[in-house]
């Protein structure tokens, strides 16, 4: 079992900036995988996490290329094969599992062509051979009905079942060690957690090693025996998972873990102040020394080396990590965040809201309506009160940016009214909406790449809404610049940059304070950290959460992550199918008894702890489309009772901890099942 | 005062982005040959006129098709006129009237573009099937009927044939638009309630700019030869105004003998041509638009 299969020595890889600068990605990284063994190698982005792995199957980027240092596969240098003798080594000996599979299969060819393709390279075995392992493999990847599944094309497949497939053809073969990167990335909350668990079994199936790359530190613990964490493409703590989870003696891997919002925990998690260091910036001295708060002197001017800890079993680049070794039963803390008036005045109100894709025909063209039976979004009653955070949660696909769209304008709705103030109609179309209410109603997008203009400044970007809205110009409009600014937190010297010269946590801080520019009274977060690393998605979170308490604002958070959800909302409302299942005060809505969607969800929600283990109690089906007739999860309730969940809409319940539910099961009954 | 000192600040840094390009653009050997071209061929034009050593259209009949001496470095041609001279001084109606009919091009053909890209439904489907109408027919057959109805003067070239180098462009702005309108950027512009004028100036033109730009220098080389065929079939300037294209074609029939009366202005002709197609490419690469991978936006 202590077998080492791969082994990586002082590898540094790097590129040639334009000014001829030799600039690593990674510095002088060795560890050792050892047969039948699970490593996750976790990192933010840029930490060279990838380009480690990708080195381990003997490939290297375009643009980059090895500095020293080699990486043995069963004692042979990958690193310095032929195409040739890589071919031989490549899916049979290492496979690997991509983060996308949708991109990754081809998408005219039948997945059990795809599959057979593999098999035909890597094994000797004939055709009705091929066919039965087809199937074989199908079935051990849990694909429903693998006779017809191998007759379809990629695109009739789910992004979960596309995974499968990709892991089908990443066994066929048999390699001794398998490369996983991100692979449950793109997946939504329930799938990821059954697909983790399918990792999880084969690995102990079939003895399998497996290098488990990834940022997510909830997927990390579920499926590793080894952590290896990375910080700007150095190593910074390697050990058992168990110790690095639960007793991590690195401040960066302390800090992360603190960042993460978990379920169990109400509250903001702890930010860490500052981002990664971009290679080539690195001086001498600690990579993490600008955001350690253990940091000295000596931390300045010299970097530490990876130090192994013998009674730990775990290796540190940390001089003074033994200041962590009894700090960690401060893991589980948070700060708490001030709670609003529950008594405030409704702010917004949306009253049987309904929304359709569905084009128009072209006799309701002519009388402008929308005649769609089945919408994409359908009886949306919620009530947003002044200063409070409300949450859409669901899966993709469940409708919640969609009703976002529509409170912004974006979007018309088919049915029902969005009320704004004093009841005050508001249209859902933009060009019928006066200047002040779009003033009021702000959008925060997911991705600040996307959402700021690349070739404004910083400046021009923040100067648009003021100037739209108060005509600003000149040494006011700087000054309120400035002051907008100062309060995410940035210097004035941001004005003249560009986004792509800030990190993603500055562009995202940019956007935020775009949205504050135009002084609104709502604003409308989109998915608003899922873009962001762990440790700067709770500066984010701060950072909205402080705003929030200091101007008043509302927020309607839309997100999939229930743990942030959990984090930063007063009131959460579960989505499923573009229909309400579930509202009410966070805190209720994290207990029992709940919807058995949000049950469902609340199961699949992954923590960076070993020993909280999913539980998987619905199939990850996907539904393309909501149900015509009664509950919308009728199709994956695991509590499903009778033809009644098929027929009827299930009425509200509202429970006695102040969460409606919408199910046919009583509230009561729905307790003791769920204890 | 202040604000003064940023707008300075932000031409500086204009200028400054403008020299950035032009060094990425003469880094490599095939932008620095495309750019000494097209930069020799501008400067040749503006001086031509003070450096050509006789009148180019002094007719003589003592002086008929000599070949290249040191007299006349590049031969005389049938009417005894110096094709040194007649050569330098070519390029000078073509180039104007090229670039003044790019920059139109590039005016209406961006612009329409622009505006179809980011509008949408049906006004973008009328002006496109409009747009495709016009590209269905040749345009030396519509350029033909033009010259042939309005005359062949400057003031008729250069519309006309700016109109027919837009249509491409209207399709390659609209490209490049609908890839930016589906950013978020714009749809945050949207929701703020900004005009469409407003989202196109701030928003749009920033960054279809480049893609638009790149496009409309490679029309402008396909629109000098465009513009030098119309000469050739001597419907482009009329003699005795020296140019390629009419050079070509007064000096084709005399090829098997004379053939330094018409190689003169060939080379003059491709040498422009390649030049600008070269730095056009240099151009794009320098912006970060790859046309051998991608098509322009």
């Amino acid at each position: 079992m202590n077998e080492i299969i791969e082994s990586v020595k002082n590898l540094s890889i790097g590129f040639n900036s334009q000014k001829g600068k030799q600039i690593s990605i990674l510095r002088n990284v060795s560890t050792n995988i050892k047969k039948g063994e699970t490593v996750g190698i976790v990192g933010e982005s840029g930490s060279g996490k990838s380009t480690l792995a990708l080195a381990m199957m003997g490939y290297i980027k375009q643009g980059l290329f090895p500095l020293k240092g080699q990486c043995l596969f069963k004692s042979e240098d990958l690193l310095k094969m032929s195409s040739r003798q890589l071919e031989k080594i490549r899916g049979r000996k290492i496979a690997m599992i991509p983060q996308n599979a949708g991109q990754a299969l081809t998408p005219n060819l039948k997945i059990g062509y795809q599959i057979d393709e593999a098999l035909k390279l890597h094994t000797d075995l004939n055709k009705t051979e091929r066919d039965k392992k087809i199937s074989e493999l199908l079935n051990k990847v849990r694909l429903p009905s693998p006779e017809t599944m191998a007759f379809r094309y990629p695109h009739e497949l789910s992004g979960g079942q596309q995974q499968r497939v990709a892991v089908a053809m990443a066994l066929a073969g048999k390699p001794d060690l398998l490369l996983l990167d991100e692979p449950t990335t793109g997946l939504d909350v329930t799938t990821q957690a059954h697909v983790l668990e399918l990792l999880r079994f084969i690995a102990k199936d079939t003895g399998t090693s497996m290098i488990y790359v990834s940022h997510d530190l909830g997927a990390i613990a579920q499926v590793s025996d080894r952590i290896v964490v990375m910080y700007a493409g150095e190593i910074v703590l390697e050990g058992p998972a168990r110790k690095i989870l639960k007793e991590p003696i690195h401040p960066y891997t302390y800090g992360l873990l603190k960042s993460i919002p978990k379920l169990s925990l109400a509250g903001l998690p702890a930010s860490m102040p500052g981002s990664q260091p971009q290679p080539g910036s690195i001086n001498e001295g600690c990579s993490f020394y600008d955001r350690c708060n253990l940091a000295t002197d000596n931390c300045k001017k010299n970097s530490p080396d990876l130090e192994h800890i013998k009674e730990l079993d775990t290796n540190v680049r940390c001089f003074n990590y033994k200041e962590l070794i009894n700090q960690n039963n401060n893991l589980q803390t948070s700060i708490t965040k001030k709670s609003n008036n529950s008594e405030a005045n409704e702010v917004l109100k949306l009253k049987d809201v309904s929304i359709s894709y569905a084009k128009q025909k072209f006799f309701d063209q002519l009388l402008n309506k929308i005649s769609d039976q089945n919408p994409t979004v359908k009886d949306i009653n919620i009530d947003i009160k002044k200063g409070e955070t409300i949450a859409l949660v669901g899966e993709s696909g469940s409708g919640k940016s969609t009703i976002l769209k529509s409170i912004a304008g974006l979007l018309k709705t088919k049915d029902g009214q969005i009320k704004f103030e004093n009841d005050r109609i508001l249209s859902s179309d933009l060009k019928m909406r006066n200047p002040n209410d779009l003033r009021a109603i702000q959008l925060i997008f997911q991705n600040p790449d996307e959402s700021l203009n690349p070739n404004h400044t910083v400046e021009q970007i923040l100067s648009q809404p003021l100037k739209l809205y108060f005509n600003l110009s000149g040494e006011e409009l700087k000054k309120n610049i400035i002051d907008l600014l100062k309060k995410v937190r940035l210097g004035e010297f941001y004005m003249s940059r560009y986004p792509r010269q800030l990190s993603g946590g500055e562009k995202q801080r940019v956007a935020v304070a775009r949205a504050f520019a135009a002084k609104p009274d709502i604003i409308l977060c989109d998915e608003v950290t899922s873009a962001l690393d762990v440790s700067v998605q709770a500066a984010v979170l701060n950072l909205l959460q402080q705003l929030k308490e200091d101007l008043g604002t509302t927020y309607v958070f839309v997100s999939h992550d229930l743990a942030v959800v959990r984090a930063i909302s007063d009131r959460v409302a579960v989505l499923y199918q573009g229909r309400l299942c579930e509202i009410g005060p966070s805190q209720n809505v994290y207990k029992f008894p709940s919807h058995p969607y949000t049950e469902v969800l609340l199961g699949a929600v992954l923590e960076p702890d070993p020993d909280i283990k999913p539980k998987l109690v619905a199939e990850d089906i996907v539904e393309e489309k909501p149900p015509e007739k009664g509950c919308s999860f009728q199709g994956r309730c695991p509590r499903k009772i009778g033809d009644i969940c098929n027929s009827e809409v299930p009425p509200w319940q509202i429970g006695e901890n102040g969460n409606a539910i919408r199910c046919h099961i009583n509230i009561e009954e729905l307790a003791s099942l769920q204890q | 005062m202040e604000s003064n000192l940023i707008t300075e600040d932000k031409q500086k840094n204009k200028l400054e982005k403008a020299f950035e390009i032009l060094k990425t653009m003469a880094s490599k050997p095939s932008g620095l040959i495309g750019l000494t071209i097209v930069l020799f061929h501008v400067v040749l034009a503006l001086i031509s006129p003070y450096i050509a050593p006789y009148d180019y259209k002094a007719i003589s009949p003592n002086t008929m098709l000599l070949a290249p001496s040191a007299e006349h470095w590049f031969g005389t041609d049938s009417l005894g006129r110096d094709v040194f001279t007649r050569t330098i001084l070519g390029g000078r109606t073509a180039l104007t009237v090229t670039f003044f009919g790019s920059l139109i091009a590039l005016l209406w053909g961006g612009l329409l573009g622009i505006f179809c890209g980011l509008v949408g439904g049906k006004i973008d489907d009328v002006v496109m099937r409009v747009v495709d109408a016009f590209l269905s027919i040749p345009w030396i057959l519509a350029m033909l009927l033009i010259v042939s109805l309005l005359g062949t003067s400057t003031e008729v070239l250069i519309p006309a044939l700016g109109f027919f180098y837009g249509k491409g462009i209207v399709r390659v702005a609209r490209a490049a638009t609908h890839d930016v309108i589906a950013k978020d950027f714009i749809v945050s512009a949207r929701a703020r309630g900004h005009s469409n004028m407003s989202i196109i100036w701030n928003e749009i033109i920033p960054n279809v700019r480049d893609a638009i730009l790149v496009e409309g220098a490679m029309r402008w080389s396909w629109m000098l030869l465009g513009f030098s065929s119309l000469s050739f079939l001597g419907f482009g300037v009329s003699p005795p105004t020296p140019d390629w294209g009419l050079m070509i074609s007064n000096a084709r029939g005399l090829m098997s003998f004379a053939y330094w009366s018409v190689i003169a202005p060939i080379v003059g002709l491709s040498s422009l041509i390649i030049g600008i197609n070269l730095t056009a490419d240099a151009f794009a690469k320098a912006l970060g638009i790859d046309r051998s991978t991608k098509a322009p936006v």
